[in-house]
């Protein structure tokens, strides 16, 4: 079921990066985002991890969601005729899922909130088709069809479309989704997750975060106010907004940003959370002339209202804020670890012992990049 | 023969508190106050410019329509019938001054904005910044970026001029010759002082605004008046008028006994020569015309200034500025059919256009549809009467806004639609050095700067409200417009929805 409804959001964050590119499971993210439980209210919670799918790599994987057999076959039909499937299966689950740990909302007379009705998982491993790439790049096909099924395949939605990565999302308090999911059975180098607090809830677990497009995921705490001219400035470029949440501005934004007009990430941050105009007066000639630049061009880009952001990618991870900092975000670093969290504690409980921990200023994005490879 | 029209007005004179100051008689410029052992109004002569109502010390004046002379009609007004009296007196065009006041939709009326509760918090612009400023100009649709041998970054892109505003409101263009030097005076110190931009209108730039050239707009218009090139370099700006949303289509005419040796200077024409102002340019008679005189344009100011082009709010208006757009221009100004005129067939003023709501919204839905709105600015002009007007027109999709008459008011203006006859008792339209010496340039500039002062305060509470601190975020975020008492294609055109409806 796609929703027509808008669904503004509420919501924590939580990100751990290893910028050595060490690889470890999923128990640390959603021991951080359970701790949070309060910030959500069961109507959607997520992760993103990086680094998951080392033996397909260079494999495109879709993790899609159906609402039903025929939606899968039709879907199915579709992806046959525009990409190699190396490999398709059943997205591994446990039904009824339950998070066993202790988090602090839940009690005796709430119970417990298993995940149930999901609808159909299963993810593809694909590769595109050389003949179907002569006139567009290979990531330009594939956005091309993400967009496609999302809005032209009934009951059909795609929850991730990376190489390496994948998301792994739906309704219920993010702990339970991150058991059902088995999580702990997946190592990544980048974990992201989200826990939701809609305020107008159709249910539906393609509209739970993170939102993904290639290997760009987004979380995201908070709403955008500045929704309506975002949607319309990626339109013209091709993009097709339909999952009627503004978190996927974001995403689409930095696709149009970072990966068709080759901005530096730096760069892109500096569009969507730009600086005020009195403190670009005041920069040095260089960079008054890339900011003025910035916002100048990209004025449609800019993200307005409150947010806090944590973006991942397969070279990194980005959390900012919005130019006021409406939303919280506190940081932390320990070695190659990075963590980003809406909450200090929600970092202190998997790592107590850091090395640095600050609250980054509205508007500065606090970057992770893999110094090497991953290992 | 004696005219059988009655007066329009009463002009009531409590004589009991009358001092016989003969004030009244002094500043009405129509002739209408007669003194003789006491004040005597020619009723007939009264045009209700609340000159003497505002002067009389001793509130002794009031003026009153002349509510008894018809009988009523729904279907004839006293005006119509008035009317078709002047014309058979005369067998003229009924001539009239200011926009289309007739009772067609107001859509700003039906348009309310959106502001924030619980989800995403408002933003109090007395405690956090609140940017209004704004560029004109063409941008790229993209940049980019080189990497230097240190590492650096720098702009590769070159960026074309731009115009900067501090708040999104210019200057209608208003012809020095249709109005007074004084207010073309005010206007530019007015601008000057807000950071925005005045426009000459089409009768040049006197020598002695030279000094504001940063906040002039200058335009081309088809009778060419005071264009040279000095002229066009003195600008921040320049525009080519094709058409106004008072007259579109219409040419103009300035009557010679208003062509004195200032404006004869500035204007290029002998002292006393009507300057007639042709319909269409008459060298551009197909877009690609118009294209050339652009690139002149541009060539003339070394490709230093962006290039305007102003139309009228017309039917096909979205096609005609996307081929404006694409033929050069770096701004399209569009004027719509409730704008300002010093003087216009009263048949073409009332019944030609569209309301500019439609037309704004058409042509920004087009440009963006064709990927093209980054390549120019977006002017809206022609019934702009407030900050509520101007914040929807934003989010409609404007970069800025116009306002003529609004600032003519605020310089005393009220609206008497006389404009044409060169007898503006309050020293705006008109040429008489008596009555040009009424407004004072300094006064006048306060007045206006007060103005833009206000609205600009108005428009950071309503950006505060709807919980973004720049203006960007309100340009074109239609989502954040809702429509009320509209028919649903009325909605559609304006790419709003109806109030009562959520995101």
């Amino acid at each position: 079921m796609k929703c027509n409804c808008y669904i503004p959001s509420g919501c924590s964050v939580s990100g751990i990066m290893s910028e050595s590119g060490r690889r470890q499971d999923g128990n640390a993210i959603i021991e951080s985002i359970s701790l949070m439980h309060d910030r959500s209210n069961g109507l959607g919670g997520g992760f993103a991890a990086y680094g998951i799918y080392p033996r397909y790599s260079d494999l495109y994987a879709f993790h899609m969601m159906f609402d039903n057999i025929a939606a899968k076959e039709r879907c199915e039909e579709y992806l046959k005729d525009m990409f190699d499937i190396v490999r398709d299966e059943e997205m591994p689950t446990r039904p009824g899922g339950v998070y066993e740990g202790v988090t602090a909302g839940k009690s005796e007379e709430e119970g417990v909130c298993p995940i149930t009705d999901p609808p159909i998982l299963w993810r593809y491993f694909m590769d595109v088709p050389e003949a179907r790439t002569r006139f567009v790049s290979d990531r330009e096909y594939v956005v091309g069809q993400v967009m496609e099924i999302n809005s032209e395949v009934e009951g059909a939605f795609v929850a991730s479309s990376g190489k390496n990565m994948g998301a792994f999302k739906g309704v219920g308090y993010p702990e339970d989704i991150g058991v059902f999911y088995k999580l702990d059975e997946y190592k990544a180098y980048i974990w992201t997750a989200h826990g939701r607090f809609p305020t107008n809830t159709p249910g539906w677990w393609g509209g739970a975060h993170p939102f993904c497009l290639l290997d760009w995921s987004i979380v995201h705490n908070g709403e955008i106010s500045s929704y309506g001219i975002n949607k319309r400035y990626l339109e013209p470029f091709g993009y097709k907004l339909e999952l009627r949440t503004d978190t996927e501005v974001v995403a689409y934004l930095f696709d149009l940003l970072v990966r068709r007009h080759n901005l530096p990430i730096e760069l892109a941050a500096k569009v969507l959370a730009s600086p005020f105009w009195e403190d670009i007066d005041r920069m040095p000639d260089r960079e008054r002339r890339i900011a003025t630049a910035l916002r100048q061009v990209y004025g449609g880009a800019l993200l307005n209202g409150p947010f806090s952001i944590i973006l991942g990618h397969s070279r990194g991870m980005v959390g900012f804020n919005d130019r006021i900092k409406l939303r919280p975000m506190t940081c932390a670093r320990k070695d190659d670890m990075l963590y980003l969290s809406s909450e200090e504690s929600a970092i202190r409980e998997i790592a107590p012992d850091l090395d640095e921990v600050w609250s980054p200023r509205a508007g500065t994005p606090v970057i992770g990049e893999l110094d090497g490879e991953v290992i | 023969m004696a005219s059988e029209l009655p007066p329009e007005f009463i002009v009531k004179i409590a004589y009991d508190r009358c001092r016989r100051c003969k004030r009244c008689v002094m500043n009405c410029s129509f002739g209408c106050m007669q003194f003789t052992d006491r004040v005597v109004p020619e009723h007939k002569l009264c045009v209700a410019c609340q000159r003497c109502v505002t002067f009389c010390p001793e509130h002794a004046i009031t003026i009153t329509k002349n509510e008894l002379a018809y009988k009523e009609n729904a279907n004839w007004s006293p005006e119509t019938r008035q009317n078709i009296l002047k014309q058979a007196e005369t067998g003229g065009i009924l001539l009239t001054g200011m926009g289309n006041p007739r009772e067609y939709p107001i859509l700003w009326d039906h348009l309310l904005v959106d502001a924030c509760q619980v989800t995403n918090p408002s933003i109090d612009p007395l405690r956090e910044p609140m940017e209004l400023r704004t560029f004109l100009g063409r941008k790229p649709d993209r940049l980019e970026f080189v990497e230097s041998e240190y590492g650096e970054i720098d702009l590769a892109t070159e960026i074309e001029p731009q115009v900067r505003l501090d708040v999104p409101v210019v200057f209608g263009a208003m012809s020095y010759g249709a109005v007074s030097l004084n207010v073309h005076r005010s206007l530019a110190m007015a601008a000057a002082r807000s950071g925005t931009l005045m426009n000459t209108g089409e009768g040049g730039l006197h020598k002695e605004l030279y000094p504001y050239s940063g906040n002039v707009i200058v335009q081309v218009a088809s009778g060419r008046f005071g264009v040279h090139s000095e002229y066009l370099n003195t600008s921040a700006m320049v525009e080519i008028k094709i058409g106004q949303g008072a007259k579109p289509g219409i040419g103009g005419h300035l009557p010679g006994e208003k062509v004195d040796e200032d404006i004869s200077k500035t204007r290029m024409i002998p002292v006393g020569s009507d300057a007639i102002s042709p319909a269409p340019h008459h060298d551009i008679y197909s877009i690609e015309d118009l294209s050339q005189l652009i690139y002149a344009i541009k060539e003339a100011t070394d490709y230093e200034k962006p290039v305007s082009v102003k139309i009228s709010a017309v039917h096909n208006v979205a096609a005609i500025a996307s081929g404006i757009v694409r033929a050069g221009a770096d701004v399209v100004t569009i004027d719509g059919f409730r704008g300002g005129t010093g003087a216009a067939p009263m048949v073409i003023r009332d019944n030609v256009g569209i309301p500019i709501e439609l037309a704004l919204a058409a042509v920004d839905e087009r440009l963006r549809s064709e990927g093209i709105r980054n390549n120019a600015s977006i002017i809206c002009a022609g019934g702009i009467r407030n900050s509520g007007d101007m914040a929807k027109a934003i989010a409609l999709g404007a970069d800025a806004v116009v306002i003529g008459t609004a600032a003519l008011v605020a310089l005393g203006c009220r609206i008497c639609q006389k404009c044409y006859t060169g007898n503006c008792a309050w020293g705006i339209a008109t040429q008489k050095p008596e009555l040009v010496r009424r407004l004072d340039p300094q006064v006048g500039a306060g007045r206006l700067t007060n103005l833009l002062t206000a609205w600009s305060l108005e428009l950071k509470e309503v950006l505060g409200s709807l919980g973004v601190n720049s203006i960007e975020s309100l340009r074109g975020s239609r989502e954040r417009l809702r429509g009320i008492g509209l028919d649903s294609q009325t909605l559609e055109l304006l790419g709003v929805k109806p109030a009562g409806v959520g995101q």
